[in-house]
């Protein structure tokens, strides 16, 4: 059984000694002494911070036999009309790199009522297999039969990582089959790599803070990651060398409890994700009038206005425009943060933008540390100015 | 109808930071609160209890160290009928896998219940992913991203799911879990008449040693998968350019610069 160890006699500062812990988990025990409580979160800081007094036993059971588990599994996801969400495209990108370090071939799952499109296009981004669960039950996403077909994939294939487009429905079928498999999720990674005994190197923001962390799974099988969209790049096409294998299941697998009483498509809009260029309104725009002074720098480089939680939970933008953790992730060929801090929750939603400029009158924000061109000013002068400037640049170009 | 919403105590703020000399965390003492988004979830309950007809209630169920205890009184203040806290020293460390078991053997404990629900994600974890597990250890069909409740029958309910490109309306028969988004239901305040009210209400702590399965490798880090090998400050861009002079000056370079890279089109 793992645990912290704690040694009271390398300990001087009971108070000091309790200060390591940053979620107050090192608790004093009624006779003396220290003790780990339930608020523990295994970051180990008291064993970094603690001078050997708090060691770290792992003496857990051995795990899996790794050699068992072969090959880079994406899953798909497949709208009802069979069309693949990008996501997966990128995860193709990203698992042959990760196979490639370890020799393991890139296998693709996809599910679905029509899926003969999208198994070619998976194949035209690289994957070497790609396993087709077809069925009309599988028309629209309902967790039972979604979590039946990818448990028969994975019993069948035993692939070592599954990697899952963080998706509304791939962050509801990514947990519910890791829970079956009594294995690790890893949601919302920003950062994969794969290191030589086959354990999948996951890294994303954690504690809900500035932080990022490093997460294994070193004893199961398989290992599950969910990567948002546009995190990652769409690989270039390559020929098509893998084959395509069916699977059939039974009907009770395919069965469902849920009945879906209507589809109603949203207005074509298309979302924040899409749009090659933003103005990020922050905190630092004073009134929800002053949005009007980013619209017209948008529209001045044909991109959209999108928002920080903060602006967004203040009621000013509707959230569907919020970047963030808890918004949308995007990846714009040029975003302009105007009055941003640059917390992590917002970096880890825009890290992947090719241009990053940032506006803002606190030197010390952390949006200065990612972005590519820093204006430390006033956005007030700055935005109005910069608008006035392209028209005039437009005007010279006619 | 027996309702069961899973509720967390998370920090206040979410500013914490990593002190790069010593590597270690370092969090201000800011109070903490109930995960906001639980309070749809609470608030959710509240409607398909009252929907449901008298003999409904509504328990709530949190897992961490003894001080969440002010989380389930403020259920009470919002109208939970009964509260139950699942607290040892060997939950403690628990990933997603061990906390979704965890809160299971909870609901087995006290339930059986015909309906869970759960809020979008918490603050201080943002993985969204208990709750699909959740449901998975209870043997329930599960619903995510549930924007509203339409009707609610004897044995089933209709709701509708917010995805990107549409909005999917459903029928479930209980027992079956939810996730709400945020938003679903403007959450009712907590009352002062109901803080007086349940003041003295007893709530049912639980440890591991009252959980239908006893064996501790199957909570907190024991029974986690995942491990957290090193935590670190976010990594920072090397190549940058800061604009000088005065503010229009920089805007002017700003614009330069947009040009000599073909964004203005």
């Amino acid at each position: 059984m793992s645990h912290i160890r704690i040694h009271m006699d390398k300990i001087a500062d009971t108070a000091a000694a309790k200060a390591l812990c940053p979620f107050g988990a090192i608790e004093e025990e009624p006779g003396g002494g220290l003790a780990i409580g339930a608020g523990c979160r295994m970051c180990r800081a008291c064993v970094r911070g603690g001078g050997g007094a708090f060691e770290f036993v792992d003496d857990s059971a051995p795990g899996v036999d790794k050699s068992a588990w072969r090959g880079i599994a994406v899953v798909a996801e497949l709208s009802p009309e069979g069309k693949v969400h990008p996501v997966a495209l990128e995860l193709l990108g990203k698992a042959r790199e990760l196979a490639a370090a370890i020799g393991h071939p890139v296998l693709a799952v996809a599910m679905g009522a029509h899926t003969a499109e999208a198994a070619r296009t998976l194949l035209g981004y690289g994957a070497d297999e790609v396993h087709v669960y077809e069925d009309p039950a599988l028309e629209f996403f309902r967790i039972e039969p979604y979590a039946n077909a990818l448990e028969d994939f994975i019993r069948s294939v035993r692939p070592s990582s599954v990697l899952v487009g963080g998706t509304a429905n791939g962050r509801s079928l990514a947990p519910r089959v890791a829970a079956r498999f009594r294995t690790g999720l890893t949601a919302d990674c920003t950062v994969l790599g794969m290191s030589p005994s086959t354990d999948l190197d996951q890294i994303r923001p954690a504690y809900g803070g500035n932080i990022m962390a490093h997460i294994n799974t070193p004893r199961h099988r398989p290992q599950f990651a969910t990567v948002r969209y546009k995190v990652f790049s769409i690989p270039f096409k390559s020929a098509t060398r893998g084959k395509i294998v069916r699977h059939e299941l039974p009907p009770e697998k395919l069965a469902s409890r849920i009945e879906i009483l209507e589809c109603r498509p949203k207005a074509a809009e298309k979302g924040i994700e899409e749009a090659e260029v933003l103005v990020v309104c922050g905190r630092g725009v004073r009134n929800p009038g002053d949005i009007a002074l980013l619209e017209s720098l948008a529209a001045q480089l044909g991109g959209r206005v999108a928002a920080t939680r903060a602006v967004v939970e203040a009621g000013w933008i509707d959230s569907k425009f919020q970047i963030g953790l808890s918004g949308r992730t995007v990846k714009p060929k040029l975003m302009i943060t105007c009055g941003v801090s640059g917390a992590i929750q917002f970096v880890a939603g825009m890290g992947g933008s090719e241009t990053i400029v940032a506006i803002n009158t606190d030197p010390k924000a952390p949006i200065f540390k990612v972005a590519h061109v820093g204006l430390v000013g006033d956005l007030y002068t700055i935005v109005p100015e910069l608008v006035a400037k392209i028209k005039a640049k437009k005007e010279a170009a006619k | 109808m027996r309702i069961l919403v899973c509720i967390k105590q998370v920090p206040g703020t979410t500013q914490v930071e990593i002190d790069e000399k010593t590597g270690t965390l370092r969090r201000d003492g800011v109070a903490a609160k109930m995960n906001p988004f639980d309070l749809y979830a609470l608030e959710t309950a509240m409607r398909v209890k009252a929907a449901a007809g008298p003999d409904s209630e509504v328990t709530v169920l949190t897992m961490g160290p003894p001080q969440c205890e002010q989380v389930v009184r403020e259920a009470f203040m919002m109208g939970a009928d009964k509260g139950a806290i699942l607290s040892d020293r060997a939950f403690g460390g628990a990933d997603v896998l061990a906390t979704s078991y965890t809160l299971s053997q909870g609901a087995r404990k006290t339930g059986p219940y015909d309906l869970v629900v759960c809020g979008k994600q918490t603050t201080d974890g943002d993985t969204a992913q208990v709750g699909a597990e959740l449901a998975e250890w209870l043997g329930i069909p599960h619903v995510t991203n549930v924007k509203s409740v339409d009707d609610v029958a004897a044995d089933h309910i209709d709701l509708t799911v917010d995805l990107p490109d549409c909005e999917v309306a459903q029928r479930i028969p209980f027992p079956f879990l939810m996730t709400v988004e945020k938003g679903i239901f403007e959450p009712r305040l907590p009352s002062y008449k109901l803080r007086c009210a349940t003041e003295g209400r007893e709530i049912l702590w639980l440890a591991l040693a009252d959980m239908p399965d006893k064996d501790p490798r199957h909570y907190g880090l024991n029974g986690s998968p995942t491990q957290v090998k090193r935590i670190f400050p976010p990594e920072l861009r090397v190549e940058r350019i800061a604009l000088g002079g005065d503010d229009k000056k920089k805007a002017a370079a700003l614009a330069d610069l947009l040009e000599e890279r073909k964004f203005l089109r």
